[in-house]
């Protein structure tokens, strides 16, 4: 008992503080936002709370895009730079695609589905690219379909190392997460406006507003698949004096890869979604014909093309399932 | 092997604590202010796994650490090879401070000089059961034909000839651990950790690989940490054996010390229910022998032997003692009518033998098969004593050290 009646020790004292340090963080998040708000109420008359001015030169969309501005100019260099390769990309995808006989295409993609998903989906595969060819938008699909590749890509080559990183630390991770909350909950209209800015009109643009709005699941699976695999491989892994490298690549990653495909696979699907909006920024392909229809309130032109995509978004979307099945076989007698 | 030998020290802990939680260190002085380990996770939240654990392991040894789930057996395993950072105390291998080493030397000392089998057998299911085999020389960089062939003997020395292409996860509990066995061998470690590794098995298949590991280190020289729950594994695999309790050694010693002398309330409970007969050897209730004739005397001398002792038989012994055979009083009797003047003649080697480290268990068959004493004899077939069958009796049963007291 006469431990217990010490005063309470430094390491206690600690604890609390930690736990009152929690508090605060999220007490003062709070305020931060209102504070902003309150600094920012001015924007629409609206407002819950009266101006501090009639008419206060900032808010916070006025922040916003003067924020913009300054990007825009300061680093023009890296924003062109971007543009040129992902042009480079697209075109160079669209163009191996345009450039094979629409026959040979088939064949591949037939193949591809039959090697990986089966005959089941192969046969549903080649009769869903046909009729997209009788209907006459092979052309238009194959440059949605070049939009969509490039913009997957990117999203991979980003969201996968991203992904790896997360996975290895919980500050990255926890610093990430918000972020990638935003860019899934943002309404992707509002990707299209700094996309113009930066990029101007047309592809590539376009390309960048789907890789924002598609790559959080290729960061968030890889992440998860990376954490998820059992602690005694790892611990395996360790024992026998694997590098952190030889640990991620030999053991981390194969484990993951179902969980990997699975984020590739909704990356492709929300890529999909993402094109037709893609085209309010004069985007090609499959996007800019509904658009078109929309335009001109043509519910036959939109629907052809809207059945178009669901059905290139069905063939994907089986093909690249089967992938992470495929990987899961592995783990599954764990 | 002889025992004058000194035995070279392979791995030393000294006084290894681990803490786990945010604060170790400072946890550790709180200890070492005398607060217990309730107060301490009460108050901290902290997890005292291991507390100032010592001990040294010899080469070539079976070192078996006991304990109960959260004894803290898995910890102080996972030290040995820095998969867990102890919060104090120094592990030596051969005489090398872990502590001291850095990333890549830590990582050299896992390459080569310990491996170590897990108790869920943890194999890479994307990989098959060769390439299993051969992942730690795969990470060593060793080429692909030559790190094969090396799998492929230990494959065949675990008795998986024949199942190298197929998938882990196709195979049989005892096989999967074979492959992590033969996984922990293939990089011919000094050092072999086996994290209960057979207490996933079933009890018929874990026997079976008890006594296969046991005969597969006769052929390789390996220096072992068995951890196990199961008391009647760490006495049959242990030349030593630690008892663990709440991160505490309670109790080290030779499977006979721990069975005939718990140390505490905690380690009777757990030997309560041990076989004596398994652990105790025949030297502990063996006699000096009653009558012991050299081969070159008569019968005559021996009948006389016999009756002053009152026994029914006496050993043969020739010059350098070592034992000959059995003869009987009546047996005695009949050569004196038959004239013949030297035992030697009489001997048939007919003398049930055992050495004196068996365990008193392998007594009973010989003794209940026949009439004749059982002899104990050395390593150099001399005799050094006798088990009578009350003794045997009384080995069975008996509680050393009062306490058949208790309940």
């Amino acid at each position: 008992m006469t431990q217990n009646s010490n005063p309470p020790n430094k390491l206690v004292q600690k604890l609390q503080r930690h736990r009152k340090a929690r508090w605060l963080f999220w007490a003062g998040t709070s305020g931060l936002i209102l504070l902003l708000g309150w600094l920012f109420s001015s924007y629409y008359p609206e407002s819950f709370y009266p101006p501090l001015a009639a008419d206060p030169p900032w808010n916070l969309a006025f922040w916003v895009s003067e924020g913009m501005d300054w990007l825009i100019v300061n680093f023009a260099v890296i924003f062109d730079a971007i543009k040129l390769v992902t042009r480079w990309v697209l075109n160079s995808i669209e163009d191996s695609l345009l450039m094979l006989h629409e026959w040979s295409l088939l064949a591949i993609i037939v193949l591809w589905a039959w090697r990986l998903a089966g005959r089941r989906v192969a046969i549903f595969s080649g009769a869903a690219m046909y009729f997209i060819g009788m209907l006459g938008l092979w052309e238009l699909c194959m440059s949605t379909l070049a939009l969509i590749a490039t913009a997957v890509l990117i999203s991979m080559a980003m969201g996968i190392p991203i992904g790896i990183l997360a996975a290895r630390s919980d500050r990255i991770n926890n610093t990430i997460r918000p972020v990638l909350d935003v860019m899934q909950t943002m309404p992707a209209f509002v990707y299209l406006i700094p996309a113009v800015m930066f990029f101007g009109l047309g592809n590539v643009p376009g390309v960048m507003a789907t890789v924002i709005f598609a790559a959080p699941p290729a960061v968030r699976l890889t992440n998860l698949g990376i954490r998820q695999v059992p602690k005694d491989l790892v611990e395996a892994g360790h024992t026998f004096g694997s590098t952190d490298f030889q640990l991620l690549f030999k053991v981390q990653l194969p484990l993951a890869l179902p969980s990997i495909m699975a984020g590739i696979n909704q990356t492709i699907m929300l890529s999909l979604s993402m094109v037709v909006l893609a085209a309010m920024i004069a985007a090609g392909g499959l996007g800019r014909e509904v658009y078109m229809a929309l335009g001109q309130v043509d519910i036959g032109r939109g629907f052809v093309a809207g059945t178009t995509i669901v059905l290139v978004a069905m063939v994907l979307d089986r093909i690249t399932q089967s992938l992470g099945q495929r990987g899961k076989r592995g783990t599954s007698a764990l | 092997m002889s025992e004058t030998e000194t035995p070279r020290v392979k791995i030393s802990c000294r006084n290894v604590w681990k803490i786990f939680g945010h604060d170790p260190q400072n946890t550790l002085n709180l200890i070492q202010n005398g607060m217990t380990k309730e107060e301490i996770l009460e108050q901290t939240g902290h997890i005292i796994a291991v507390r100032d654990i010592s001990f040294d392991v010899n080469e070539g040894e079976i070192f078996v650490i006991m304990g109960l789930s959260g004894s803290g057996k898995s910890t102080i395993i996972r030290c040995l090879n820095r998969l867990i950072d102890p919060t104090s105390g120094q592990i030596f291998i051969d005489d090398v401070d872990l502590a001291t080493m850095n990333e890549t030397e830590i990582r050299m000392t896992r390459r080569h000089q310990i491996s170590m089998v897990f108790q869920q057998f943890a194999l890479f299911p994307h990989r098959s059961v060769i390439d299993n085999v051969a992942y730690g020389l795969e990470v060593q960089g060793i080429p692909k034909a030559e790190r094969r062939e090396r799998a492929w003997e230990v494959l065949n020395m675990v008795g998986l000839k024949g199942w190298e292409n197929y998938h882990t996860y196709e195979l049989s509990g005892g096989m999967q651990q074979r492959v992590g066995l033969a996984r922990a061998l293939a990089v011919d470690p000094e050092i072999l950790l086996m994290d209960e590794a057979f207490s996933a098995l079933d009890p018929l298949i874990r026997r079976q690989m008890q006594d296969e590991f046991l005969n597969l280190l006769t052929q390789v020289h390996k220096t072992i940490i068995f951890i196990t729950h199961d008391l009647s594994e760490a006495l049959k695999m242990g030349e030593r054996v630690a008892i663990m309790k709440d991160g505490l050694i309670v109790q080290l010693g030779s499977p006979e010390e721990i069975v005939i002398g718990p140390a505490d309330d905690y380690v009777t409970e757990f030997v309560r229910d041990v076989p004596r007969s398994k652990v105790v050897p025949v030297r502990n209730i063996m006699k000096d022998p009653a009558v012991t004739l050299y081969s070159w005397q008569g019968p005559k001398v021996a009948v006389h032997e016999m009756r002053q002792n009152d026994v029914q038989y006496a050993f043969i012994l020739d010059p350098g003692r070592r034992l000959r055979g059995v003869i009987t009083r009546d047996e005695a009797k009949q050569a004196i009518k038959d004239g013949i003047t030297r035992l030697s003649k009489l001997v048939k080697g007919n003398a049930l033998q055992i050495g004196p480290n068996q365990p008193i268990e392998e007594v009973i068959p010989l003794a209940a098969t026949s009439d004749n004493p059982v002899a104990v004899i050395d390593e150099d077939e001399r005799l050094i004593g006798e088990i009578l069958r009350t003794e045997l009796l009384l080995g069975m049963t008996r509680e050393d050290n009062g306490n058949d007291t208790k309940q």
